[in-house]
Formats: C-alpha cells, sequence, structure tokens
C-alpha cells in the first residue's frame, strides 16, 4: 500500500529543501507520494529540476499562503 | 531528581559538564543524581579527521580519555546502552544494570553506513573515519596524476567538509608540485555546489578560480571498484583513478534497534528539542530528525538549551521552556591550507559568507585546540 508523507522543511537553510526530499526519497518505497512543504522560492524550480532529471513524478506544484507545497511520486 | 545522559560525544559531554556546573550544589545535597553512559573510554575530536587525511595532524592527537574532561560530579559509567524503555523512565545497559530516571538526554550521534551503496567499501577512500582517513592520506603521498574525484552521499554530518577537502586538495596537490597533473572533479547531490546557498554562491566562483570541475544533482547511486566508475542516481558516471567519498550516515544502530527512529533518526521537536511524545526525554546531535545541520556546533548550541530548561525544571519547577533552539550553527570552513571563512546561521537567517581570510583560519587552528575547553562546558 502506498504511503504518503509529509516532509515539512519550512525555515530550514541547512540542510535545505530538497537536500531534506531526497533524504526521505532515498527511504521511500516506489509509488509513495511524498509532499515538501518549503519556504524557499528556489524549492519551485529546483525540486522539478531534480524529479525530472531523476526520473520521478511532480504530482503537483502550489503556494498556498506563502508555503511550497510540493508533492512528488517515486516511481522507480 | 535523576538525569540521565546517553552518549558521550560532544553534546553529551558539553551537556554533562554545563549541568554539573550549574547544579553542583544541588549534586553534591544529593538532591540530584547526573550520570552520562558513554560506548567508550575516549573521546574523539571528529573535525580534525579532515586534517589527518592532508597530512596536518596525526590521528592520536584527536583523542582525550573522557573521564578526563568530566567534572567530578557526574557519575560517569562506560557501559553502552542496550534497551531503552521509555514507558518505564529506565534504560539497560550491556553490563545489565538497569538505570532508572527522571528526565534522559539521548546523544548517541550518528554512523557511516557505505554499505548502504553497492561498491562504496570496496571503491572509495574516506576522511570521515580515523582508519579511512590514515589510509586517504597515505593514497594522496602516493598519487602521481589523474583524477581525484569526491562524492556526496546524504544525509551525512558535517555538511561543509567535502567543499573544505576540494579546496585543500588543490593546495596540497600544488604543494606537492603536480596539480597540473591532477583533475579534481566534485559531485553533489543538489542542483548547486552546496545546499546552504551563501556556502554555493561563494564556493562556485572559487571553484572555477582554482581549476575545480564540478557537477550538480548527482546522487551516487554506486561505484564498481574494477572499473573505476562511479554512477548517479541521473544516470550520468565518472571516471576516477581516486574516488574519495563522503559516505551516507544513519543514527547509531542501539537507537534503531529500541525502534526510536524514523528513517534513521530520532523525531525531535525542532524548538523545544524533546522527543515527539516524550516531554521527559531530550534528543540532541547527530541523532535527531530536526532540520539542522549534523555538526559538533549544532550540538553545542543545543546543549546550551537543553541545560537551561532541566535547571529551570529542577530550580523553579516548571516544565515550560525556559528557552528553545533557534537553529543556531557556526561552522568554519577551510579554503585551503592558509585561509578560512565561516557559516553562522539559524533557522531564519542566512548571511552572505566572508571572504576567506588568513586570520580565520588561524582562528580555526587554535580552535582545534580549543575545542576541549569547549567540551568541558567552559567555553
Amino acid at each position: 500500500m502506498p504511503e504518503n508523507k509529509i516532509i515539512d522543511a519550512c525555515n530550514t537553510f541547512c540542510p535545505g529543501p530538497l537536500m531534506e526530499l531526497i533524504t526521505y526519497m532515498k527511504q521511500a518505497n516506489v509509488g509513495d507520494t511524498l509532499e515538501l512543504l518549503s519556504t524557499d522560492e528556489g524549492s519551485a524550480a529546483d525540486v522539478p529540476e531534480w524529479i525530472h532529471k531523476v526520473g520521478h513524478e511532480v504530482v503537483s506544484n502550489e503556494n498556498v499562503d506563502g508555503i511550497w507545497h510540493i508533492t512528488v511520486r517515486k516511481i522507480k | 531528581m535523576k538525569i540521565l545522559i546517553v552518549g558521550g560525544g560532544t553534546g553529551g559531554t558539553i551537556l554533562a559538564n554545563s549541568q554539573s556546573r550549574r547544579l553542583g550544589r544541588e549534586i553534591r545535597a544529593g538532591k540530584v543524581e547526573l550520570t552520562l553512559l558513554s560506548a567508550s573510554d575516549r573521546h574523539m575530536y571528529q573535525p580534525g579527521l579532515l586534517y589527518v587525511a592532508f597530512g596536518q595532524m596525526t590521528a592520536d592527537e584527536l583523542y582525550r580519555d573522557e573521564a578526563s574532561l568530566l567534572e567530578p560530579e557526574v557519575d560517569f559509567h562506560v557501559d553502552p546502552v542496550e534497551k531503552f524503555a521509555l514507558d518505564e523512565n529506565q534504560v539497560v545497559t550491556k553490563s545489565g544494570k538497569t538505570y532508572g530516571y527522571d528526565i534522559l538526554v539521548i546523544a548517541t550521534g550518528s554512523r557511516v553506513v557505505p554499505a548502504e551503496v553497492p561498491g562504496l567499501a570496496e571503491g572509495a577512500e574516506t576522511f570521515y573515519t580515523e582508519e579511512g582517513a590514515v589510509r586517504l592520506h597515505k593514497r594522496l603521498t602516493e598519487f602521481q596524476g589523474g583524477t581525484v574525484a569526491m562524492v556526496v552521499s546524504i544525509p551525512h554530518k558535517c555538511p561543509v567538509a567535502p567543499v573544505e577537502a576540494m579546496f585543500m586538495l588543490h593546495d596540497f596537490f600544488n604543494a606537492r608540485g603536480i596539480r597540473d597533473k591532477v583533475t579534481l572533479r566534485y559531485q553533489y547531490p543538489t542542483n548547486r555546489v552546496h545546499a546552504t546557498s551563501n556556502v554555493a554562491s561563494w564556493a562556485k566562483p572559487e571553484f572555477d578560480k582554482a581549476g575545480i570541475e564540478y557537477e550538480t544533482l548527482f546522487n551516487l547511486k554506486s561505484v564498481d571498484p574494477v572499473k573505476q566508475i562511479v554512477y548517479s542516481e541521473e544516470g550520468t558516471e565518472v571516471k576516477y583513478d581516486l574516488l574519495i567519498a563522503v559516505p551516507p550516515h544513519r543514527g547509531m544502530e542501539i537507537v534503531e534497534q529500541n525502534q526510536l527512529t524514523q528513517s534513521g533518526w530520532i523525531p525531535t521537536d525542532r524548538f523545544k528539542l524533546t522527543m515527539n511524545g516524550r516531554d521527559n526525554v531530550y534528543v540532541i546531535g547527530d541523532a535527531t530528525n530536526i532540520p539542522v545541520s549534523k555538526t559538533g556546533s549544532a550540538a553545542h548550541f543545543e546543549s546550551e538549551v537543553v541545560t537551561a530548561n532541566i535547571v529551570a525544571r529542577i530550580k523553579t519547577g516548571t516544565a515550560k521552556p525556559v528557552r528553545t533552539y533557534d537553529g543556531k550553527v557556526y561552522c568554519f570552513i577551510e579554503a585551503g591550507f592558509d585561509r578560512a571563512t565561516y557559516n553562522a546561521f539559524d533557522y531564519v537567517n542566512l548571511p552572505p559568507l566572508k571572504p576567506p581570510s588568513k586570520s580565520i583560519h588561524w582562528f580555526k587552528m587554535a580552535y582545534n585546540q580549543m575545542y576541549w575547553t569547549s567540551v568541558r562546558g567552559l567555553l
């Protein structure tokens, strides 16, 4: 059964939102979805760039009240 | 009141000494017991491993006897914990002894797990262990030319170490007079040369100036030690003559075996530093899952917060935190053999780095000795 996990990386610089996502993606199973919460403007572009390069899927990418909610699915 | 600290690394030792100084009268009066349990009778200054790899320190310089660092009021035992019975406020140690507590602090740190990456242990050198740093130094002194590649697994402690190592490699091979025969290649997991944007903004032009090649979005997948090729999750590969790796890290086996962790780390409130769901259990240093660097610096600042809150509990009877952790971290960054800068930040402030200088480098050299004062809770 695929799991959904929320990663709260708001107001963090080191290791930073993308590093947090990569770390949790390594632990996830194929089919799991991860929702990254980030206050870093760069995440909106940085995360999809990595997801596309590595071959996973961006499910949604939206800003809600100043927080980016980026949901991705592990494909492989 | 029984305070029990598990782990005699930077965080646990500073915490034990700081509390001993603040609660000495209560300890001597028998109102407070302060116990520290460690798996080792020795204490290592881990940042020194980088200098061992470059021949600037020897491994024996990195150690002190743990007992020699502790205030006399600290009841210290080398007796590793094997079982955490948090519902009973007890731990059980390897010797079979049971220690009860009113307040528990878990400061068990992290470990490298190269086995998580196929071929890494066989194909790569590292400066994250004593044995590895000594061996890497030998390899570096014997290296005659070719490609030296750095790969970085995550999560890992001391986030700036791979950047520092690249600048030190540049100076090392310059000093040997063979820099023109060496290609330095740096591979990094995120889409900048460092996860922290201020370090990335500073390091990228410095890499360009030093002729250090770099590839971003390179997440280590496997190593072929025979072909001497390292592969990324993103589908790229790098041929190397000498591979230096920052291995992946996890929390210590004992906290995993006791099912205290999620994905290898203990879920911890990032401000109060209490274990989620346990108000009388604090977690500091590498063992936590809080989104901050895994460094001795973070453990140091966290120990100050936890000390203040435990002392307030005992002296004023309040369980409400009198201090919260703001994510403060201070890291020196070596920019070669004779220049350094630093990164000082917290959860919400990330100022640009200062230009590297000789004076900051010499301050770092001095800190390598001052650490022993710091860990005694004096600095």
